[in-house]
Parts: C-alpha cells; structure tokens; sequence
C-alpha cells in the first residue's frame, strides 16, 4: 500500500513495519467511544453496528483475503444467535459463557461445511452457501418447538455483564459490551491476517493455481479461515441475542447474508477496516433513509451501492487510499 | 549410468479423439539438463502437466527419484521436489516479490498454516526468501508489487517461486516466453547458473537457446516423442529438420 522509499530497510523490518498499528487505526478505535458522549440516544444503533461490522470482518476473512463469495453466512450468524439464545433459557444467563457456546456451536457446523465448500469456486460456490443458508432457514423455521419459529424464539434472558452492568433500555450496555467484544475479535483477526496463514490466504485470492504449485494445499487453507469466519460470525449472532434479548428468524435470512456483502463491498473487501467501515456506512445509511422513506429506504442503499462500486472498484477504503497516495505524490 | 531423478513410463493422454500424449517414456538422470522442444501444440506443456499432475494420464506412471507419484496431487508432488515455471505468467499479482516469495518458503517449511503468529517473526523464512530473490537480482524490486514489475523482472520471479520450493527437479515451461531476444539470455544466465545437483528439463523455441544450454534434447511431435539425442544428434537429425527446423521458423 505504501511507498517504501528507503532502501536500507531489511526485508524482515519491511514486513514488520507492514503489521504494525498505524495512527488512524488508534483514532478509529478512539473514535467507537464517542458515541457514548456525542449520541446517548443512538446506542442501540451504535451497538448493532458493532455487531454487523464483526458479522462483515468475518465475512471479509473468507471472501476479501481468500476470495471465497459466500450468499449464505447468514447462516452462521443465525446459528450463533439461536444458540445464545437457546443457551441463556436452558443452561444460564450468563454472557460470555453464552458467547463461547455460540462461537463453538457455528464453529462446527462451520467446519463440517467447509469440507463441500473448499471443493468448489465461482458460481458453484455462490449457490452452493445460498443452498445452505436457505436449508438452515427453513430448517428452523420448521423446528418450532426449539426456535419458536416465524414467531421468534421466547424467553431469553441475559444476566448482566460481569455480573455488573444490566442490559439497559438506551444501550448502553449493549454498546459497551458489543464493543469490547469487538475489539477482542478484531484484533484476532489483524492477528490472523498478519500470520503465514494470513499471507497464504492473500496467496489462494490473488492466485488459486499457484498455490498447489508452491506445494500449498489451498484446500486445507480454506477449510481452516471458513471455520475461522464461522466462529466469528456466530459471535456477533450471539452479540445480537443477548443484546436484543430476542431471536427473529431473520438473523438467518438471504437478506442478512446480501446485505453484509453489500456492506463489505461498499466499505471495502481484503481490507481490514472494510467490514466495519461498510457496516457503519451501511446502517446509517438505512437508518436515515427510513426515516426519510420508510418503504422505499432500499433504493437509496442500491444507488448508493452502484454509486460506490462504479466510482470506487475496491470500496470507499480503497478510494480513500487511492487519494491519499494521490496527495502524497503531487 | 547415473540415477533417475524423473521418469515417464508409457504416459499417454487422451481428449476424447484428441491424443495429446501417446506412450511417452522419458528419462531425467540427476543433474540433467534436457530440453523438450517441439512444434506448436506437439503437446510439451501437456507433458509438463503430466508430471506435475495438473493432468492425471489414462495410462502409464510418472515416478520421482524411483517413487510412483501418479496418484499424487500436485502439491504433494511439489514436496518431495518436483516444481515447475509456467510459460505464461502465473503469479500472484497483488502480493510483492518478498511476500510471494516468502509465502513458498513458508508453505515448504510446513508453517504457512500458523495463523497465530506474525510473519515478520519468521526470520528464517523471510531472509531465505530474500536470499533467493537477490540471486535472481529480485532484491531491489522485492517491495514493488508483481503487477507493476516489469515483465522479464515476471519471469524471473516465476523461477524464484518455483526455487522456493527447494526442487530436486525443475521443469520449466518457456522460461524467457514473451521476453525480448536480448533479455533472453539474462534468463538463461539464471538457469544455467542453478545448482548442478538440480535436475532441468525446459521447453523452448529458439534453438540458439536449445543447444547452448542443454545436454540432450528430446523432440516432441503431434504428443510422441519423435527422437532424442544429444544436440549434435539432433542438429544432424535430417527428420528433426523436415518436422520442426526446416519448415518452422525459429530464432
């Protein structure tokens, strides 16, 4: 991304410097507290954007480093969410507990998946995750003894975090939780990216018929990052139960999976902050549009999504770098 | 007779009606330096795809250092020492040379599967890699992306992806395709100047190249082998000259 100009630097130090935390990572990530001083009464949004930007960074693990175009991680976030769900009726209300039940459960189903997934590409793949997803949907919704159906699953009840702070009616809580939450995951994930594993994951994106042919088996490569993403994705279904206090059907619905495509695409995919750049643009962008037209809100995200992706081909992130390096050259 | 590195027995492939290989039977000893030449669709990448099993054949048996690796998939093959080059440019265009690079090494280490830890913690791996690309005079084009590097800079980085996989035996496929006549040779330089532990077969059209380099050059036609020999056979070969020297142009 940016322009080495010395030469002295070693090879070793190069790739270092390109791990390290750069200083609008640090004013981002200080910029997520704000909300809890500028808009106290918008917490609830903030949260559900915390939640929909970890569902869009795990997504980006599979389609913007490995270049895996799912239709269907909805599914994992469904599963997620129904387990916290599930978990806080029957076992306990506790929170984390709660979470790492979900991340197991998604993390399962998300490995046994991935033994169909690492065989295909293209088109194959797309209706293949869509295929999936749409069997989980109704899967649930025909399992309404257990999930309670269209009609939404009853009785969650979540204990407050750390036994300490009560999931209130403004948010707050929910923000603050989903945050931290967040913030862990993410910087697993920078983790992830930053690895040899991360390294080959860019490999299979940027060429799939190499890989076999440096001795990597690409296969493996991406049964390991689907049950990563999985993983992830069942978190911040877990997030969105147990700060809602309730699971509707449409955690699992093709809508939710579009959608946090749409957002990767629009905040920029193979790059960390895409996901979460997309999401918050994203739900804001709904939020205020169906406040101006509340039937109609979906034609402005399509011409904001042909807007972006005419203009920006790598998303608002990829413009924005694109500028930046555009600045610094004149 | 020294070892065999390499060996194709009876390997023939088949396209429906189309036979793109028939009965081939080739020998590498250790340290060869064979070239494969041909005219154009003689089947000489088809035959590089056999024995890296890109193509799986319909009969016959590809053996490594005497082990029957036919049912290997390619990444297999790759680890017990059998790379390739491709003659038209298969990189990873979005990574720099020192990522790619490293990314083989780590992949031929066994540690490209570490998602827990930072690559710029593997020293070894990164300065091996960059070993490599220096030898390949790579070293001061590492940081560039590979899409913006010149193309002859493209082709050497081929060779130092496949290098990265430590070979025992190394097959390249057009190695200076593409490249302009005087930058050819720049290449070659590379190739001539690898390990002579290192076994080499190469396709090639111009034959300026062929009988500098090579050792023994075996001729492919319509997916048969049509003769072989040691270039001074081969330049004498009254039939090579009818099917590929005579009535193809070269150089």
């Amino acid at each position: 991304m940016t322009q080495i100009s010395t030469t002295s630097l070693t090879p070793q130090l190069y790739l270092q410097r390109q791990t390290r935390w750069r200083p609008i990572e640090i004013v981002f990530w200080a910029a997520t507290l704000l909300p809890f001083w500028l808009f106290p009464t918008y917490l609830s949004l903030a949260s559900q954007i915390a939640i929909t930007g970890l569902f869009a960074l795990s997504l980006d693990l599979i389609l913007g480093y490995a270049g895996i175009v799912s239709l269907g991680h909805a599914a994992f976030f469904g599963i997620g969410a129904y387990t916290a769900g599930l978990f806080s009726k029957f076992v306990w209300g506790e929170p984390f507990s709660g979470l790492v039940a979900a991340a197991a459960v998604a993390g399962i189903v998300g490995y046994a998946s991935s033994f169909i997934i690492s065989r295909f590409r293209h088109l194959t793949l797309i209706m293949i995750t869509l295929g999936l997803g749409l069997l989980l949907k109704e899967a649930a919704n025909s399992a309404h003894w257990l999930t309670g159906g269209s009609d939404g699953l009853q009785g969650v009840s979540i204990d407050p975090v750390l036994g300490l702070f009560k999931f209130d009616l403004y948010g707050r809580t929910a923000y603050g939780y989903s945050l931290a939450v967040l913030f862990v995951v993410f910087l697993c994930a920078r983790r992830i990216i930053n690895s040899p594993f991360g390294l080959a994951l860019r490999g299979i994106r940027e060429n799939v018929v190499r890989m076999p042919a440096i001795g990597a088996d690409s296969r493996a490569h991406i049964r390991k990052v689907y049950t990563i993403a999985a993983i992830i994705a069942g978190i911040a279904g877990g997030l969105l139960t147990q700060t809602t206090q309730t699971v509707a059907l449409e955690v699992l619905s093709f809508e939710r999976s579009a959608d946090v495509v749409v957002m990767l695409v629009l905040g920029g995919a193979g790059r960390l902050y895409g996901g979460l750049i997309g999401a918050t643009v994203y739900m804001i962008a709904r939020d205020q549009f169906s406040g101006i037209a509340p039937q109609y809100w979906y034609f402005w995200i399509g011409a904001l999504l042909v807007i972006v992706v005419t203009l920006l081909p790598n998303g608002i992130l990829g413009g924005l770098s694109r500028l930046i390096r555009r600045w610094r050259r004149s | 007779m020294s070892a065999v590195a390499l060996s194709a027995r009876g390997v023939s492939k088949s396209f429906g009606s189309l036979n793109v290989a028939r009965d081939i039977n080739i020998d590498l000893p250790v340290g060869a330096r064979y070239a494969l030449i041909g005219p154009n669709g003689a089947g000489k990448t088809t035959l590089i795809n056999l024995m890296t099993g890109l193509l799986v054949p319909n009969a016959g048996a590809i053996t490594l250092a005497g082990e029957d690796v036919t049912a290997l998939k390619p990444q297999a093959r790759v680890k017990r020492g059998l790379a390739r080059t491709f003659q038209i440019n298969t990189l990873f265009a979005g990574l720099n040379p020192l990522e790619a690079v490293t990314l083989a090494v780590c992949e031929r280490r066994g540690i490209a599967d570490r998602f827990w830890q930072n690559i710029a913690g593997n020293k070894d791996a990164i300065e091996e890699a960059y070993e490599i690309l220096s030898k390949l005079k790579l070293g001061d084009a590492c940081y560039q992306t590979t899409r913006e590097l010149p193309y002859g800079r493209q082709r050497l980085l081929e060779i130092a992806l496949a290098l990265a996989t430590r070979p025992k035996v190394l097959l390249l496929d057009e190695p200076a395709a593409g490249v302009p006549h005087e930058e050819s040779g720049e290449i070659f330089e590379v190739v001539a100047g690898l390990s002579d532990d290192l076994t080499l077969l190469f396709i090639e059209h111009d034959m300026h190249v062929v009988f500098r380099f090579a050792t023994h050059i075996i001729v492919l036609v319509g997916g048969a082998i049509f003769t072989q020999g040691s270039p001074a056979e081969i330049a004498a070969d009254p039939g090579v000259r009818e099917v590929y020297l005579g009535t193809r142009k070269h150089g």
